[in-house]
């Protein structure tokens, strides 16, 4: 012990405790050797109040995130949602995260904007430019022509430049159509033998089809935080959002987990599962240690995957036989197992309850070992 | 246009650890085998970014409210 020096043991400390130290003694003064004496003592009180090895941290986040969250299916329905874009929250929105949907029911993003483009006029413009535009969007009015077998959609409020390129994305995905240009409309003639079922069929697809703007972008909304002007999105495509010009590429993010974890990687969807989950609690007014979420992060990005918690992720790829029998779908683990001649070699906390033996928890994670021949 | 990962702010500064670093780190931990490790996938964008390789232990640097700054490891894994 006596080889250690100062710096190995502030190596043990974390940053936060360590700065404090350096704190204290640089006001009282202390000298190498009483920082040490210092230091010693913190350590001593830091690992009292660390968790003991054996402990079922897992059992105590689970209870921590489980007993609050219990809370919110009864508040959720007195809190509106936030300005301007509507998303999933409360108990459907948490449930989403821990199940790792692949695609929320709300995929949203806040999008930062560069320094230079970071006013109101410019963050107003960028949010109307990429919305997504389908022929919807600029159409007026829609008629048929049933004798003539003719679509006419009556246009509104676009520029000439788009209007080229709604008849040119037209004319190239509608083969077997006419597409002429009109003043403000355009009319597009189908084949004569054409049903007038199928035509009312192709109406509706015209209308959807794709024309400016990125995709999956439903709306948009501008809010100020503070210096910035944020735009919130609802609809995620953080892989186009990232190639525009006046994007702040360093701080953008989606609400996508699996999105996040594509484009940025396994790391900044573990910040962005924590946050999310942590905006979810606090949004319902709940308070829940930062730590116990950490855990799951930890646990649902171990492998360098996002896995669910429940049948399908973790709890499904558990090494216990008997444990994943005892969780959900016994009969066909078991037939599995038998199938596949797996061993189950007792190592857990389920299959040992089963068989009435010692839990590896706590105290009993250990066992005693003799060793014999010696005095 | 490529997006330069390594600068957004959700991502954590990652590391590609010396094989001499690689050994202490399993000795603290008391970690036997590879696969102990909480791995990564090669095709993460980080990885490829850094430029690891499988095998390799990444050093992860992450900020955290409650203790500033934690030291986490993972493995390139395919």
């Amino acid at each position: 012990m006596s080889e250690k020096s100062l710096k190995d043991y502030l190596d043990e400390l974390p940053k936060s405790i360590v700065e404090q130290i350096d704190q204290v003694s640089s006001k009282m003064k202390l000298n190498e050797k009483q920082k040490e004496q210092l230091t010693k003592e913190v350590i001593k009180e830091y690992f009292k109040s660390a968790f003991q090895p054996g402990e079922a941290i897992g059992i105590i986040s689970a209870q921590s995130i489980s007993e609050p969250a219990t809370q919110m299916t009864m508040r959720t329905y007195h809190f509106a949602a936030s300005a301007g874009i509507q998303v999933t929250l409360g108990l459907p929105r948490l449930i989403e995260i821990f199940d790792a949907r692949k695609e929320p029911t709300t995929p949203a993003m806040t999008i930062y904007l560069k320094q230079k483009y970071n006013t109101k006029e410019k963050a107003e413009e960028f949010a109307k430019s990429i919305k997504e535009k389908k022929v919807k969007y600029f159409a007026k009015s829609v008629s048929i022509d049933l004798t003539n077998k003719k679509i006419k959609i009556e246009l509104d409020k676009i520029k000439k430049s788009e209007l080229t390129e709604v008849i040119e994305k037209l004319t190239k995905q509608l083969k077997d159509f006419k597409v002429k240009e009109l003043t403000n409309a355009i009319s597009i003639e189908a084949n004569q033998n054409m049903s007038i079922k199928d035509l009312e069929k192709w109406k509706r697809k015209i209308l959807s089809f794709y024309v400016s703007g990125i995709q999956n972008i439903k709306n948009t909304a501008i809010i100020k935080e503070g210096e910035n002007w944020v735009i919130k999105t609802l609809g995620s495509n953080l892989e186009k959002i990232f190639q525009l010009e006046e994007v702040d590429t360093t701080k953008s993010y989606s609400n996508n987990i699996h999105e996040v974890a594509s484009i940025l990687g396994i790391e900044a969807a573990r910040t962005i599962l924590i946050k999310e989950i942590i905006d979810t609690l606090k949004q319902q007014g709940l308070n829940v240690d930062e730590r116990h979420i950490t855990l799951v992060a930890d646990i649902m990005t171990l492998t360098g995957e996002i896995r669910a918690v429940g049948r399908y992720g973790v709890a499904g790829t558990q090494s216990s036989v008997l444990a994943r029998a005892g969780f959900e779908e016994t009969i066909k683990h078991l037939v599995k197992a038998s199938v596949r001649n797996e061993v189950d070699d007792f190592e857990g906390i389920f299959d040992n309850v089963m068989i009435n033996q010692q839990v590896p928890v706590g105290t009993g994670m250990f066992e005693l070992i003799s060793k014999i021949g010696e005095e | 246009m490529k997006i330069d990962v390594l600068s957004h702010e959700l991502v954590p500064k990652h590391y590609i650890v010396s094989e001499e670093e690689k050994q202490k780190i399993k000795e603290k931990y008391k970690i036997d085998k590879d696969n102990k490790f909480p791995q990564i996938k090669a095709k993460d964008p980080v990885v490829k970014a850094i430029g690891a390789k499988p095998g390799d232990i990444i050093k992860i640097v992450r900020k955290s409210n409650v203790a500033k700054e934690i030291v986490y490891y993972r493995i390139v894994v395919e």
